[in-house]
Parts: C-alpha cells; sequence; structure tokens
C-alpha cells in the first residue's frame, strides 16, 4: 500500500471518474432527490456510509468464500444479496438506536439498496484489486478506501446539484423542460466542468 | 390475444421505460456509446425481464409478502448470471465494452419495477408480454440515444461512415453529451405530450 496509489484513487474517484457525472451510477437518485439541499445531503451521507460499509462486506466474501470455493461467477447474487440484508439491517439498527436520526434519512435509506453505486463500487473493487484470482497487495484498503471516496464524489455531485436546481425554482423555464428534461442539461453542463479534471497526471 | 398484443404495445409507446417512466437511466446513459453497445444491452435486458417476469408471476403465490424484494432480487439476480456467463462465452468482446454494466442489470429499475407493479399480480402469460413490451421499448430508446450519439461523435452508424466530410463532435461521445442529448429528448417528449392534450 502506497501513499501514491491511495491520492490517486481519491482523485480519480471524486473528480476524473466521478460516479454520477461519468460513470453515471446512482443517477435515478442524483435527478429524483436533488431539489433542496437538506433532502440530497442525508441521501449522500447514507450513500457514503453504505458504499464504505459494504466495500468492507463484498471484499471480505469474496477473499474468503467466493475465490477459495471457486465461486466466483456468484459475485453478483451475492453481493446484491449482501447489500440489502445490510441496509434493511442498518434500517432496523437505526431505528431503534436513534429516531431522530431515522426520521432525518427517512426513505432514503430503503433506496440505497437498488441505488447502482453500491453494487458499481463492489464490482469495481473486485475488478481493479483483484487480479487472476488473487488479491493485489494492500487491496483491503485500497477497496475501502475506494468506496469512501465513490461516496464522496457522490456527495459533492449532489451538493452541487442541489444548490443550482435550488436557485432554479426562482427562474421562469419553458413547461416541457421542468423537472427533469433540465436537471439533465444542468448535469450535461456539469459533466463537462468535471471533463477539465481528465488532465490531472501523476 | 388482441389483450395480449395490447400488453405488448403500451411498453413500446404509452408506457415506454426510458422516455415516459424515467427507469433505468443508469446503464441507458453509460452504454449508448455506439449502436452495437446500445443493442446488446438492449437485447441483455429484455431477456433478464422476460425471464423474471415468468419466473415471479409463476411463483407470486408463494412469496411471503414481507420479504417479497429480496426474492425477486434474487430470481432477478439468476438470470442477470446466466446473461453474463452467456455474454462472456459468445460475445467476449461486447462484454468487455459493457463492462461493469452488465451486472448492473440487478439494479435496473425496469426489472425490478415490473417485477413488483405488473408480474406480482398478473398471470405468466400476460407477464410475458409486458416483459417483452418493456424490453423492446427500452431496446428502441437505447437505439434511438446510441443512434444520436454514434452519428453525431464519430459520424457514423453501425461503424459505417455516412457522410464524407462530416466534422464529429467528440463531446458527444463523452459523459456529459449523453446526459444533454437524453436531456433534450426527454423535453421534446414533453413538448409533444403537451402539443396533444
Amino acid at each position: 500500500m502506497n501513499i501514491g496509489q491511495l491520492l490517486s484513487i481519491f482523485i480519480s474517484s471524486i473528480f476524473i471518474y466521478n460516479v454520477i457525472l461519468s460513470r453515471f451510477l446512482g443517477l435515478c437518485s442524483f435527478i429524483a432527490i436533488s431539489k433542496q439541499t437538506g433532502p440530497a445531503l442525508a441521501m449522500s451521507l447514507a450513500v457514503v456510509f453504505v458504499t464504505t460499509m459494504s466495500s468492507i462486506i463484498t471484499w471480505i466474501i469474496y477473499r474468503f468464500l467466493l475465490i477459495p470455493f471457486n465461486l466466483t461467477y456468484l459475485r453478483t447474487i451475492s453481493f446484491i444479496l449482501v447489500i440489502a440484508a445490510f441496509v434493511q439491517f442498518v434500517e432496523l439498527v437505526i431505528r431503534k438506536m436513534s429516531p431522530a436520526l431515522y426520521r432525518f434519512f427517512g426513505i432514503y435509506l430503503p433506496l440505497i439498496t437498488v441505488n447502482c453505486a453500491v453494487l458499481g463500487v463492489a464490482v469495481l473493487n473486485v475488478d481493479m484489486f483483484f487480479v487472476n484470482g488473487k488479491a493485489v497487495s494492500g487491496s483491503f484498503f485500497y477497496s475501502v478506501f475506494q468506496g469512501i471516496c465513490v461516496g464522496l464524489g457522490y456527495t459533492v455531485a449532489m451538493l452541487l446539484m442541489s444548490g443550482i436546481r435550488e436557485r432554479l425554482d426562482f427562474c421562469d423555464v419553458p413547461e416541457s423542460v421542468k423537472d427533469f428534461p433540465l436537471a439533465f442539461v444542468i448535469a450535461s453542463i456539469m459533466s463537462l466542468g468535471f471533463m477539465g479534471f481528465n488532465g490531472f497526471r501523476f | 390475444m388482441k389483450n395480449l398484443f395490447r400488453e405488448f404495445l403500451k411498453g413500446i409507446i404509452k408506457e415506454n421505460p426510458t422516455f415516459v417512466l424515467a427507469l433505468g437511466l443508469c446503464p441507458t446513459l453509460a452504454v449508448s456509446v455506439s449502436l452495437i453497445n446500445g443493442l446488446g444491452m438492449g437485447i441483455a435486458a429484455t431477456f433478464v425481464l422476460l425471464g423474471s417476469n415468468i419466473i415471479i408471476a409463476l411463483i407470486k403465490n408463494t412469496i411471503p409478502e414481507r420479504v417479497r424484494i429480496p426474492c425477486y432480487i434474487v430470481v432477478i439476480a439468476t438470470f442477470v448470471t446466466i446473461t453474463e456467463l452467456i455474454m462472456k462465452a459468445y460475445s467476449p468482446a461486447l462484454n468487455r465494452s459493457l463492462g461493469i454494466y452488465v451486472p448492473l442489470i440487478v439494479v435496473n429499475c425496469i426489472v425490478l419495477g415490473r417485477a413488483e407493479a405488473y408480474a406480482s399480480k398478473n398471470t405468466a402469460v400476460n407477464s410475458f408480454f409486458d416483459g417483452l413490451g418493456m424490453g423492446v421499448g427500452f431496446t428502441l430508446a437505447l437505439l434511438l440515444i446510441s443512434g444520436i450519439r454514434e452519428f453525431l461523435g464519430t459520424g457514423k452508424l453501425f461503424n459505417h461512415i455516412l457522410f464524407k466530410g462530416f466534422e464529429p463532435a467528440f463531446v458527444f461521445g463523452m459523459p456529459s453529451g449523453a446526459l444533454l442529448i437524453i436531456g433534450l429528448l426527454l423535453g421534446s417528449f414533453n413538448l409533444l405530450k403537451n402539443k396533444k392534450t
């Protein structure tokens, strides 16, 4: 494990290959929940938490269950089941431990199960940090770190978008492009801006 | 028979999953760089939709109400794994260019959405036609978007050059071009809908 690799994971998952603006993962929630900053922040925090935890869990399952028993083709089924179960479990725990936090997250926590970003990170980790069925050195830390960074990238895009859309409420836009279409055009311009980060070299 | 045909037809225009219901946009945008990719993704998703719709319609009475979503996900994930293995065996190039978006069909909202909204309440035959219609509608939408993007971004369609001297705009092959095109298409569909009423 070295610092340079961590830095490059950090920059590339937040800016260069932003989950939403360049990989299009989690686009549905990005368009649907970015109307106001508050809910957008709640959703983003929930996503950061779940991507981090699911990176840990799926790494352990892949390394210690799927590889030794030669079952790597079951990756999709096992990952999505574990993520769904984990999200359900977290929801139960939060409801018991902290009703305030539960109200804060509201319906956003269960929605995360079908958020492509979470499964996407798990699959990406496996694709990137396992070579020929063997874990590269430090792959556990890279996976977890990538989980955190992808969540942060989601947060950055979500906050930018919700800030812009709050302002747009005061604008007079044509009836047919209201809401979804306009949100996509804004996302397109943001993505154009993020393309500028492609020039980063290490 | 007429009834079944209507189930099939509604997915293509009236309830088009991409343009009307705005479901499953992530794979739509990510793979629509070229017509080949779009077609491959459309066929893969249609296969998963058909399989999961039929199976879920058949076993809907044995699934307990409270754990139905995990059950649906397992059925869907099974078909996605089948698709992935078939694609790896017979068309490795397509599998490489679609990349992680093949396993991500599991979380495509169209599939889970049809399972929850249609297959869990209707017979297997009806669900089959519903899945077929939705799949074809999704494929047509993908072909429309990827056709526009491939033409504007590279000047080609199915890898054939159409006009000599056409200067392609690379931005349409990039993510931002995809977002712009889907935004404008959704806007124009809304405009058509508003004009009619």
